[in-house]
């Protein structure tokens, strides 16, 4: 093996390393380094004199590798791996020593963090005496998309990505796409119809030629990479024919059973064969299998009898499908937290104690009391009304740490329809912050306070109870130091986001990230906001953290975009670290084959032969072999080895 | 014996090389240290595309080369993201642990942790939690190469 030309080069990172980094004495221990023939530091090695200096020098010390010593490789391995190659070095023979975040921003003494970004760069540069040339894979791509979510974040990325000339298929859990925008009453702050800005959207993709909806639908399975994701999509039965379904309510009319309507969040009842709501796209009725009596024509059947069209059939069976995508959106949503983790305000448990997706359906038109707002319990007008805020937020201690972001603006919401809606009433707000930034927002609250004269009240509510017929919520204004009691005809939770229910299920599935929360991590918090961190999945709306409406049709349109910048190139690259075999030491064993996670691994001639697109490069392969006969490129043993002797020198 | 190790153990700084996986443990450490949360310099890192592909043979070879503890990080099992590349690791810990008890080096050298990308303070943790595990340990000696 002939010997390397490796340059080192030491970024400052303005104060960022240098401040606990002796980067000076790091560039000079590298430069004592074997293979290494130039070593040098700069203040910003990302910047275009930082890059320049780097090719600069590939070519005036005719290096044939570098090691760029700086921040995580996830922030600019790409970065100089493209300046390598402008340089005409091969790009995976530069190798990124991180020692920013696993070294100067972790340590204060100066001493000992720059002993260990020496190792650190030392390791790095073992690591590069071994690397080899190589070349990306080409891999073809599927013109195809999955957008995983009904809600407004899905339908517009699935319409985005449609309008360019794309196949999307569109899958969502429930019978309907529309999600929980669809059971707004208002939306803040113009006061817009949230069904009458969503409806014609849902209707868009219902109609148009490049979405295929599959709605009462799952993902089940995702196998493949970038650019070609095999997904395997369950549909459950909906025992109801959407193509004759004729809406015409006959099945309803003759269901005995009642259970509660879940778009009305239990404030209204429907049976068991029913239209989630009006508007519902598939425009159908489904008949809900838990709640049926059965699917048994000899114990009910009333439903089947009563359809003149024939569109119910009890036989329906579910259906799985496999499709080949090459991108994918995930967009599940949010669910509010419940109501029974807040016992000191009722549990749930307490009449008239709503949460604010139910005030919603109270204010709507549409909802459970056409547009009047009523007291679930007794039907009457409530006169005096308080709204809670950061119910379940912004409690560490007890309940979910972030702000859940949209409750202040959703709040005052609720205080003018509410005002509007009972001009007599009082509204009282308790609240931490104010949180009101955003376009109009501000605004916004102020005329809620002043013109509707919602009266708020900055503390916290300790207690709740029932007491003669209404609510009594202690509370206190911090403002004045008063404790405050009022007795309420109704009380308003507005309850924290968090991430819908099977979010953990569908990020194991995807094999992408959760943050401490729980919501789906993106790649990078501010660089790479709809990106997560596998290659080809996106992620749109509430499901990447809690967000409002004009943000969350950004986010899908922004994941729209990449999708289509990435589907749009003729073949893509699979990066070229993969497993590869020595033949002369390979004894057909068979013992990487079993160990592949990717089936990448055939039997051919008695030797282990690995397809190079199905390989992902994880080295579970490696690890097996007692004779080190597979190995993945770049990370090879002998590579390990220096760099653990480079760890411990 | 007892006074003579407390004495070695005062200022003895253990040698750690962590062995982190590329998706989960090496982004935690990176958030560890984007939330600048402080933790001992003891631990070298190596990052390595998954705990999969960690032969037994890497931790031996590691304590071999004079490591007083070694450690092992990677996804949450079933949060893989090469599907079961840690379920396979997870496998090898029984095995390497044996294989260390067997040839006499004090098992609590060899560490195995499951830090997710959204765990930067439990990564410090982990640092902080095993140096001082590793302390009481005194210098591996047993298996570095060339020991008088």
């Amino acid at each position: 093996m002939t010997k390397k030309r490796t340059g080192v080069f030491v970024c400052h990172c303005g104060n960022n390393i240098a401040a606990t980094v002796d980067v000076k004495k790091v560039a000079e221990a590298m430069s004592n380094e074997e293979n290494v023939v130039a070593s040098e530091d700069y203040v910003y090695m990302c910047s275009d004199p930082g890059q320049n200096a780097v090719l600069q020098s590939i070519k005036d010390n005719k290096l044939d590798s570098v090691v760029i010593s700086c921040c995580s490789p996830n922030l600019h391995e790409k970065t100089f791996r493209d300046n390598a190659k402008r340089a005409g070095l091969n790009s995976f023979t530069c190798e990124i020593a991180n020692i920013r975040e696993q070294c100067a921003w972790v340590h204060k003494d100066k001493a000992v963090a720059t002993e260990k970004a020496i190792k650190i760069s030392r390791s790095a540069v073992r690591r590069a005496g071994r690397d080899q040339a190589l070349e990306p894979i080409a891999v073809p791509v599927t013109r195809k998309v999955l957008v995983i979510g009904g809600g407004i974040a899905g339908i517009q990325a699935a319409l985005d990505i449609a309008n360019a000339g794309l196949k999307v298929i569109l899958v969502e859990k429930l019978a309907t796409i529309g999600g929980h925008m669809l059971q707004l009453s208002e939306t803040f702050p113009t006061l817009d119809c949230s069904q009458c800005i969503l409806s014609p959207k849902m209707v868009d993709v219902s109609r148009h030629e490049n979405i295929e909806l599959m709605t009462y639908s799952e993902v089940q399975e995702v196998n493949g990479s970038v650019g070609n994701f095999q997904v395997k999509i369950k549909q459950k039965p909906s025992y109801v024919d959407p193509e004759l379904c004729k809406i015409c309510d006959d099945c309803a009319a003759v269901c005995p059973v009642v259970v509660p309507n879940e778009h009305d969040l239990g404030l209204t009842a429907r049976r068991a064969i029913h239209i989630p709501f009006a508007q519902a796209i598939p425009a159908s009725y489904t008949l809900d299998e838990n709640a049926c009596l059965g699917l048994n024509p000899v114990r009910c059947g009333k439903c089947k009898d009563a359809c003149d069209v024939g569109a119910i059939n009890y036989d329906m069976l579910p259906k799985t499908v496999t499709e080949e995508v090459g991108a994918i959106v995930v967009a599940t949503g949010y669910d509010l937290y419940a109501q029974e983790h807040m016992n000191e305000l009722g549990g749930g448990q307490i009449d008239d104690v709503l949460d604010g997706l139910q005030f919603e359906r109270l204010c709507s038109a549409s909802g459970a009391t056409k547009g009047h707002v009523l007291r679930p319990s007794d039907r009457t007008v409530p006169k005096d009304v308080v709204f809670i805020q950061c119910v379940g937020s912004r409690d560490p201690a007890n309940h979910c740490a972030y702000c859940s972001k949209i409750c202040c603006m959703y709040t005052a919401k609720h205080a003018s329809l509410y005002k509007h809606h009972v001009p007599d009433g009082r509204a009282y707000v308790f609240y931490i912050d104010i949180r009101s930034g955003g376009k109009g927002y501000e605004e916004f609250v102020q005329r809620i306070m002043e013109e509707d004269e919602a009266i708020y009240l900055r503390g916290r509510v300790s207690k709740l109870y029932r007491k003669d017929g209404k609510v009594r919520v202690l509370g206190t204004d911090t403002l004045t130091g008063q404790n405050v009691e009022i007795d309420a005809d109704m009380v308003v939770l507005a309850l924290a986001m968090e991430p819908s229910k099977g979010t953990a299920d569908i990020a194991k599935t995807l094999k992408i990230g959760r943050d401490k929360d729980g919501f789906l991590a993106e790649a990078h918090p501010k660089l790479k906001p709809v990106e997560s961190v596998t290659a080809g999945i996106f992620l749109a709306g509430c499901a990447q953290g809690p967000k409002d409406i004009p943000e969350t049709v950004s986010q899908a349109s922004a994941a729209a975009a990449k999708v289509i910048g990435l589907l749009s190139q003729p073949t893509l690259s699979h990066a070229p670290t993969v497993a590869k075999v020595r033949n002369s030491h390979c004894t057909g064993c068979e013992m990487c084959v079993t160990a592949c996670p990717y089936n990448a691994i055939s039997l051919e001639n008695g030797k282990a032969l690995v397809n190079e697109v199905l390989c992902e490069g994880c080295g579970s392969c490696s690890a097996t072999c007692v004779r080190s006969a597979i190995e993945v490129k770049n990370t090879t043993g002998l590579q390990i080895q220096e760099m653990i002797e480079a760890c411990l020198a | 014996m007892s006074e003579q190790q407390a004495e070695v153990t005062t200022d003895y700084e253990p040698r750690i090389v962590a062995f982190l996986c590329k998706w989960c443990s090496s982004a935690g450490s990176d958030l560890a240290g984007v939330s600048r949360i402080q933790y001992p310099s003891n631990a070298t890192p190596i990052t390595v595309p998954c705990t999969g592909s960690i032969s037994p043979n890497y931790i031996l070879s590691a304590l071999k080369k004079g490591a007083d503890g070694v450690l092992v990080s990677g996804c949450h099992i079933g949060d893989c993201h090469y599907i079961e590349g840690n379920f396979l690791a997870r496998r090898k810990i029984h095995l390497v642990k044996e294989l260390l008890g067997f040839v006499g080096i004090e098992q609590d050298r060899f560490r195995m942790s499951w830090v997710s990308a959204a765990e930067g303070a439990k990564y410090s943790q982990v640092i902080k939690d095993f140096v001082e595990d590793l302390r009481p340990l005194g210098p591996q000696t047993k298996v570095k190469a060339g020991r008088s």
